[in-house]
């Protein structure tokens, strides 16, 4: 079964007395596992089409189906739910929880969302901490964390909830070239160890050729569609 | 909830001068509620003492509308013998109350063979009374303080009218008092002791043996004016006030013949089933109930105004910690939080605030409290100077205070808790 199904998608947003359509009619499929990226320029709705894939936002019209879901339907508390149970988050900015050291980072899901007891938690926050090499800063808070750590972090706590799919919107955006791939890196490596489809948001060329199948859009509309197997970077 | 109310302990640290501001506010509004509630609960406990030790006892017990015509001490209105057994017998059987003094109350003509004045005496049993009003012995200004309150044949006089009528203590007055039936008699007494002026009733009494005011009204019976009576705890005075306006207001309306009831407990009790015995407390007949009540209203004002500075600063710091924040509940509302969870964070922060800012304040109270109690500082009340402050604070004050502040966090914090918990986590993330 495709994890994501967009069929006609549009989203219109409304300022004023005038309509600004940010989506029109996109329509793609997702497959489990798969490594994909949403490529274009500023504006072209790559983040409006992963907050609607993240059931943060609805469509106007058309019909996106997440997980088997049809994500119109889900209400606040619904879509939180869904969110917590299925999906994964990493931000341009990191978005860590500064008081909060990189272990508590990652295990704030655990608490916050799902509830896990305590002895539970702590195996898996351990486990994401090592998958993503921070075993060692697990004490440090995000002000004491280099940019690819904090993004490390991040990755484990999108992570750390089992989460069946991970939408990282300009993952890399504020990170220098190298750690850039290190975390793309990263992120291929846990979608091979976890099975996680990750689905993020780019518009740096170099960074878009790591992914597998690849979506261009511009002006709202998906332009084209490019698929390689595996990709290997220098 | 542990987890919840730890990470709100961290991220009330993480604004360490803004936290720390807002827990000095609430602490200084603790202290300030609790240690005038303790002074003033102290002066208050102490004027009331002053009173009720001195001059009234607790409560009295009248014949009805005695207290309605009680600035001329009618004579009319006595409580006779049979209504006199009823009451005693009613105060025997409750276990609150210590003891009680019948008196004789009557207004005379005091004359030291040049002048002549008028005079309130009270007729008492001197053991009874000194029982009743314990602080009265020790407030002889002039003459002995131990031993018999009075004795057969002498007068205990105020002050004021000892100055005014130029007379001391061994000296001989007379005096003149008319009965019920309108004949004058007098009786010369010889004056044993002088009061200190006492503020409010009583101020100006005298006091007699019981039986010479009787002698000297030329009573047939042994008819009382009121019965003042002594608690072992004045805590207990609303019950035991209840307790004896049932009891003595349904004495002969209950009886199997009320006729017949009526008949033996004379007038003084009740007939036709009304009842003619009336009970007040001393805040019904004494003019510092108003300053007591006063003390207690403006504890009410003090309360209201810690309630405004617990809700203003701790809103503010809730306020200001929610729009500093709106990225981060972007972020925990986009991984999948419930507003539920998200507004129980900001409630719980709020909670701890409170309870912080309580703990604190009420260990800073205490130790004032304590060390005003080792201070000792003096005061005057009316006549009565060098009154010590001892101020105290009862576990029930603090309690009741400490849950009005912690509550009155949570209802503070509620309003930008529910805002963080509404927000659209996708304009939240956007927001710079």
């Amino acid at each position: 079964m495709s994890l994501v199904i967009a069929e006609g998608l549009t989203k219109t947003y409304r300022a004023g007395d005038v309509e600004v359509p940010a989506i029109k009619g996109a329509d793609f499929v997702i497959e489990p596992a798969s490594f994909v990226a949403f490529v274009g320029p500023s504006g072209s709705g790559k983040s409006t089409l992963l907050n609607m894939i993240g059931c943060l936002d609805h469509p106007t019209a058309g019909k996106l189906t997440v997980l088997g879901t049809d994500i119109s339907t889900l209400d606040r508390r619904a879509a939180a739910d869904f969110r917590g149970k299925n999906i994964g988050f990493i931000f341009q900015d990191f978005n860590l929880v500064p008081v909060l050291t990189a272990y508590e980072n990652i295990e704030y899901p655990l608490i916050m969302v799902q509830e896990w007891p305590a002895e539970k938690r702590r195996e898996q926050v351990m486990r994401l901490l090592k998958a993503v090499g921070m075993e060692s800063q697990a004490d440090k808070r995000p002000d004491q964390m280099s940019g690819g750590q904090k993004q490390r972090v991040a990755v484990a706590r999108a992570l750390v909830s089992n989460a069946k799919m991970v939408l990282a919107d300009e993952p890399t955006a504020n990170l220098d070239h190298d750690t850039a791939h290190h975390v793309i890196d990263l992120m291929k490596q846990m979608r091979d160890q976890f099975g996680t489809t990750f689905i993020f948001s780019t518009h740096d060329p170099k960074i878009m050729a790591e992914a597998e199948t690849t979506y261009t859009l511009e002006d709202g509309r998906v332009l084209s569609s490019s698929h390689q197997p595996e990709v290997a970077h220098a | 909830m542990l987890d919840v109310l730890k990470i709100a302990a961290r991220n009330l640290s993480r604004y360490r001068r803004r936290t720390m501001l807002t827990l000095l506010l609430i602490i200084i509004g603790m202290v300030a509620v609790l240690l005038f509630i303790s002074v003033t609960g102290s002066f208050k406990s102490m004027m009331v003492g002053q009173i009720t030790d001195s001059v009234l006892g607790h409560l009295e017990v009248h014949r009805k509308g005695y207290v309605a015509s009680i600035d001329t001490l009618p004579l009319n209105l006595n409580m006779k013998p049979g209504a006199v057994t009823k009451v005693e017998e009613a105060l025997k059987q409750d276990p609150a109350v210590e003891t009680w003094s019948p008196r004789v109350k009557f207004g005379g003509m005091f004359s030291n063979f040049t002048e002549t004045t008028t005079i309130r005496i009270n007729g008492v049993d001197p053991a009874r009374e000194a029982a009743t009003a314990p602080l009265l012995p020790g407030r002889m200004a002039e003459g002995p303080k131990g031993g018999a309150l009075v004795e057969k044949g002498q007068i205990v006089i105020p002050l004021l009218l000892a100055r005014g009528m130029k007379v001391k203590v061994g000296d001989t007055a007379v005096i003149v008092a008319t009965n019920r039936d309108g004949s004058v008699n007098g009786k010369t007494f010889v004056i044993r002791s002088v009061t200190e002026a006492i503020s409010g009733p009583g101020g100006r009494d005298g006091y007699m043996h019981i039986d010479d005011a009787r002698e000297l009204l030329r009573m047939k019976e042994a008819e009382v004016s009121e019965i003042a009576i002594r608690l072992k705890d004045p805590a207990q005075l609303d019950r035991v006030t209840a307790s004896l306006k049932e009891t003595l207001g349904s004495t002969s309306g209950k009886s199997p013949d009320p006729a017949a009831a009526a008949a033996s407990a004379g007038p003084g009790v009740a007939s036709a089933g009304q009842p003619q015995l009336e009970v007040h407390t001393w805040a019904d007949l004494s003019p510092f109930a108003s300053l007591a009540r006063m003390i207690d209203l403006m504890t009410v004002f003090i309360k209201v105004v810690l309630v405004s500075i617990v809700l203003v600063s701790v809103m503010n710091v809730m306020v200001m910690a929610v729009y500093e924040r709106i990225r981060e509940i972007g972020t925990i509302a986009a991984i999948g939080t419930r507003p539920s969870r998200i507004l129980s964070l900001f409630l719980a922060e709020g909670l701890l605030l409170g309870v912080i800012g309580t703990a604190l304040g009420t260990l800073v109270s205490l130790a004032a409290i304590y060390a005003i109690n080792l201070w000792k500082p003096h005061f005057a009340f009316g006549q009565q100077s060098d009154l010590v402050m001892a101020p105290t604070i009862a576990v029930a004050q603090v309690v009741t205070v400490a849950l009005l502040v912690v509550g009155v966090a949570i209802l503070a914090s509620l309003q930008p808790a529910w805002k963080a918990s509404r927000l659209d986590p996708i304009n939240a993330l956007r927001h710079v």
